[in-house]
């Protein structure tokens, strides 16, 4: 483990601070993994090794001039759905091929102004919607800790490149889980912000009011690192929080003790994998014996949250996905009239998991409709923000697990979209009610796939969130490695 | 025969002029070269967000609270949801069922009737792009490719619905004139319907006269002027009435106004209307119109023509007259300052709607390019009250002064139009008249008055036509009777 690529990012910026490495080598290092890894795994869609090899050599610049910041010279990766300008965005999507953005999300220009370096853009189910990152129009990425299962999704591509090495760190983006999945099923740290705390301008919308970008890391410090470059107001997202950032790290190293632990029964089913059940109530009993005070809560409209959720995303996934019509940019299949061109390029470019969840949208939102579909799926999320609000006054965090399994394999389940659903059954509240939550590893299930734990916080208590998840990464103590990550892989 | 009532509606769209666009920091400049005025909000690329513009707010409330609407504290943005190829998000961002301003009316008189139309909502919303169809004749279907133009998208769109309040062609032409006139007195807009920053939908039915429940009604679209929604409701009206007189029944559809024919033609029926799908904007949040927000917009609104228009009946001024310097803001602004200088309300009154008008007319210019000023009319209103300018000869001075001749002393000077107003320099003419016309004179002496006529002929023939008439006239009288 002495390679560079396996650094933390705060091991990173020592070095780059001390002038023991630099930029540029930690990019070399990550090129070199990826160039071992990237067969195996598919992440990244786009390595720009030009621009990356450019930033590097600014951010060296920048250190040596002693202005350098925690993210400075550190090799990152982009969720495709990302907007970098220059670069090729295509949300994993035919409908985006060739694409090539004029303008960057304020999340990327905001690393990019501590001169991160963007090593490349990765894969993602298109346009977000999925759990495997199986629905890319660019192929399947699977997961460095087995080649054969899926890496989650739909940020698997920024999930594996942080597990495999070939990024210190990586931005997805979470409308369901899709960051905290991802991350727990590759054994790495995901991070869901609050809704608001980082700008969605540039971030290729699924469902506005439940997308929000968020860090993949290997380790919780490093979460708070990325998560202070990015996170703040944005005059350019008129959704994005106003208010001062909390401070982070104000209880990194405070531990547990006192600490009030809510553990849900809504969210520990029978039907889950048993050793993810294990793995998540021993973890209960180790925050237990830390000095936390674990109380069983209630929360029993979340039974009914991935129902609303699958009538509230794709109702806006429906209008925001109606700008890919062939006029101004990505993909055009001509027709004989404007009307056959729109629908020719829709019926060419969205894969079939995009199209189906265009037409529930659609359908969701149609007159006679709207009631019983979007406006009780509205009304289930009002349920879902109270009954965590109601939790909130008891407790100060909640855990769960993250997924109900481990990694599964590639093609189980992507034949039963229901199944698929179901992946993202605890991570799904925390989209609906717009608090934060992360995943951290914990441990490995019987076939040596990693298990992740979700701690969820109330709105803007990320604070209180990564005190607990600091915690909960010391007595967890996960230092197993993917097999891809190792220098056995050539 | 049945008797029918018409039953009217008009869905007014105003384009708001304000620096930037409804959601992005684009300008609003409609003579800038295509697709120049563009970014990736306003183009709906992939991963732009929206961020509402203050000042069309502003603009907004504004025309809300001159209709005497309730200000919403709490309204909402929706989708609106169609494909079209000029609109780029491929769904509008508009108000649904909580508009800004709710609930208003505006008064208005026509056909000597005083009237109220109740105004239901004003709401924001955006515009789209432009397309123009190449190839044949312009039309949509014989195109071979069509051009956008996105300038104009997003551009902040105001929509103003009455109630269906209005009965006649007239109501409805006088209602779209003070709705044009209030917008452009608030400053919000140039409202010019021939340019598009001001359209009409009209909604037209009938009912028997009597009868409380409303009958099928059509939209009318494409009323590019006044004069075109008083003959689009006319032609609605008559078609209407033949379809029910022969038993027939009206289709709910929209309808397209044609200049040329001067006739409506079916451009959709109901069945083939559009599910807008309409859905709170996930990426705005609730507008919050605090009481200090609206408080500031009251405070902002200029005087408005209803109230300027009862401001000039009291000074005497006829109905006309008023409504055409009310009509246009400029002669309006030249009339109040001539009065506040002192000048004649009627007399300034008549010289502004009658010389100054036509003038303007033939010589093809703006007021504001005029040489004339408000202490311009004073001073000339002065001349003919003190007797030296005839009212005549001040309408010739005033042609001078709006030619640039200089001012109306310079003029009438110059132009040799100043009347002799001195008694002295009078007297010694009328006594020379006199004495010429003994025979007149004995006549008027011994009480009969027809001679006057004459021998005042004879002062003005003698003095060139300078003399004061009133003043010469009162003298023979008085040295008759000495």
């Amino acid at each position: 483990m002495s390679d560079l690529a396996d650094l933390s990012i705060t091991s990173a910026h020592e070095l780059l601070d001390s002038g023991e490495t630099s930029s540029s080598e930690l990019l070399d290092a990550v090129l070199k993994r990826a160039g071992i890894t990237e067969s195996h795994l598919h992440a990244y869609l786009t390595i720009d090794k030009a621009g990356a090899a450019e930033a590097a050599a600014r951010a060296d610049e920048r250190i040596a001039a002693g202005d350098g910041a925690q993210m400075t010279g550190i090799p990152i990766a982009l969720k495709d759905n990302m907007v970098t300008k220059g670069v090729e965005t295509t949300c994993s999507s035919k409908i985006l091929s060739g694409w090539i953005p004029p303008y960057d999300g304020t999340a990327v220009s905001r690393l990019k102004e501590v001169d991160a370096v963007t090593v490349g853009k990765t894969n993602l189910d298109e346009f977000a919607m999925g759990s495997s990152t199986e629905n890319s129009a660019y192929g399947v990425t699977r997961n460095p800790w087995d080649t054969e299962r899926v890496p989650g999704g739909s940020s698997g591509g920024s999930a594996a490149v942080v597990a495999a090495g070939s990024a210190f760190a990586a931005l997805g983006s979470d409308t369901g889980g899709s960051v905290r999945q991802p991350a727990a099923l590759c054994g790495v740290v995901g991070l869901k912000p609050t809704y608001g705390l980082v700008s969605r301008y540039g971030l290729i919308a699924f469902a506005s009011s439940l997308d929000q970008i968020g860090p993949i890391t290997r380790s919780v410090e490093d979460a708070v690192v990325v998560l202070e470059a990015i996170a703040g107001h944005d005059v350019m997202d008129a959704t994005s929080y106003r208010g001062a950032v909390p401070d982070f790290r104000a209880g990194l190293s405070a531990g547990v003790a006192g600490l009030r632990v809510g553990v849900a029964a809504e969210l520990l089913r029978d039907d889950m994998q048993p050793e993810v059940l294990a793995a998540t109530r021993k973890m209960v009993d180790q925050l237990s014996d830390a000095g936390a005070a674990v109380r069983q809560v209630s929360l029993p409209s979340v039974e009914y949250a991935l129902s609303a959720y699958y009538l509230i995303a794709p109702a806006e996934a429906s209008a925001n996905l109606a700008r890919f019509d062939g006029v101004r940019y990505g993909l055009r299949v001509d027709g004989e009239t404007t009307e056959e061109m729109m629908a020719r390029t829709r019926a060419e470019g969205f894969g079939p998991e995009v199209i189906r969840r265009i037409l529930l949208g659609t359908y969701a939102l149609s007159a006679g409709y709207y009631d019983a579909f979007y406006g009780q799926a509205q009304r289930v999320r009002t349920l879902v923000r109270r009954d965590f609000a109601a939790a909130y006054e008891n407790v100060d965090v909640l855990v769960s697990p993250t997924s109900p399994t481990t990694a599964f394999s590639v093609g189980e389940k992507s034949t039963d979209p229901i199944a698929m659903y179901y992946s993202d059954v605890c991570t799904i509240p925390s989209n609906l009610s717009g608090d934060p939550a992360i995943s951290v590893p914990i441990g490995l299930d019987d076939a040596g796939l990693p298990i992740g734990f979700q701690v969820m916080a109330p709105s803007l208590g990320e604070p209180v969130l990564f005190q607990a998840a600091a915690e909960i990464e010391r007595l967890a103590d996960f230092t197993a490695r993917p097999r891809l990550a190792t220098s056995e892989v050539t | 025969m049945t008797e029918y009532e018409a039953v009217i509606g008009i869905e007014t769209h105003v384009e708001l002029q304000t620096n930037s666009k409804m959601f992005c920091g684009c300008a609003v400049d409609f003579n800038a070269e295509a697709n120049t005025v563009v970014c990736p909000v306003c183009l709906a690329l992939p991963g732009a967000l929206p961020v509402p513009n203050a000042s069309a707010i502003d603009g907004i409330l504004s025309i809300g609270a001159a209709l005497s609407c309730e200000l919403v504290e709490h309204s909402l943005f929706h989708r609106k949801n169609y494909f079209y190829p000029d609109l780029p998000k491929n769904y509008q961002i508009s108000q649904y069922d909580v508009p800004l301003c709710a609930d208003g009316h505006i008064d208005i008189v026509a056909d000597g009737e005083p009237f109220r139309i109740g105004i239901t909502r004003v709401h924001m919303e955006e515009d789209t792009g432009k397309s123009t169809h190449i190839g044949d004749d312009g039309r949509i279907r014989a195109a071979s490719h069509s051009l956008l133009d996105f300038n104009r998208a997003g551009v902040p769109l105001v929509e103003i619905v009455t109630e269906p309040d209005i009965r006649t062609a007239e109501q409805a032409r006088v209602y779209g004139a003070e709705l044009q006139m209030i917008v452009r007195t608030l400053g919000v807009s140039d409202a010019r319907l021939e340019e598009g920053s001001m359209r009409f939908d009209v909604n037209v039915s009938l009912r028997p006269v009597g009868q409380e429940e409303f009958g099928t009604r059509t939209e009318v679209k494409n009323v590019n002027s006044l004069r075109s929604m008083y003959r689009a409701i006319e032609f609605e009206i008559a078609r209407q009435t033949e379809v029910l007189d022969s038993g027939g029944t009206i289709v709910q559809e929209t309808r397209h106004w044609n200049e040329d024919s001067q006739r409506t033609t079916s451009m959709r029926s109901k069945e083939d209307s559009e599910d807008y799908r309409y859905f709170q904007e996930p990426d705005l949040l609730p507008l919050h119109i605090d009481a200090a927000w609206s408080a500031r917009v009251y405070a902002a609104i200029p005087e408005l023509p209803a109230i300027r228009r009862s401001r000039y009946l009291e000074t005497g001024i006829d109905m006309v007259t008023a409504g055409v310097m009310v009509a246009d803001a400029g002669l309006g602004e030249l009339f109040d300052a001539a009065v506040a200088s002192g000048a004649d309300p009627k007399q300034a009154a008549n010289w502004i709607t009658g010389e100054v008008v036509a003038n303007l007319r033939r010589t093809e210019r703006q007021l504001a390019d005029l040489p004339l000023s408000a202490e311009h009319l004073t001073q000339l209103d002065e001349m003919v009250s003190a007797g030296s300018l005839s009212a005549t000869a001040a309408k010739d001075v005033l042609g001078g002064v709006m030619d640039g001749e200089g001012s109306p002393e310079q003029v009438a000077q110059s132009r040799d139009l100043l009347q002799i107003s001195d008694t002295g320099a009078l007297t010694t003419e009328v006594n020379t008249v006199l004495a010429d016309n003994e025979d007149a004179v004995d006549k008027m002496r011994s009480g009969d008055m027809k001679p006057l006529g004459f021998l005042v002929g004879q002062v003005m023939k003698a003095t060139g036509g300078k003399a004061d008439p009133r003043m010469v006239s009162e003298l023979i009288r008085n040295s008759v009777k000495e």
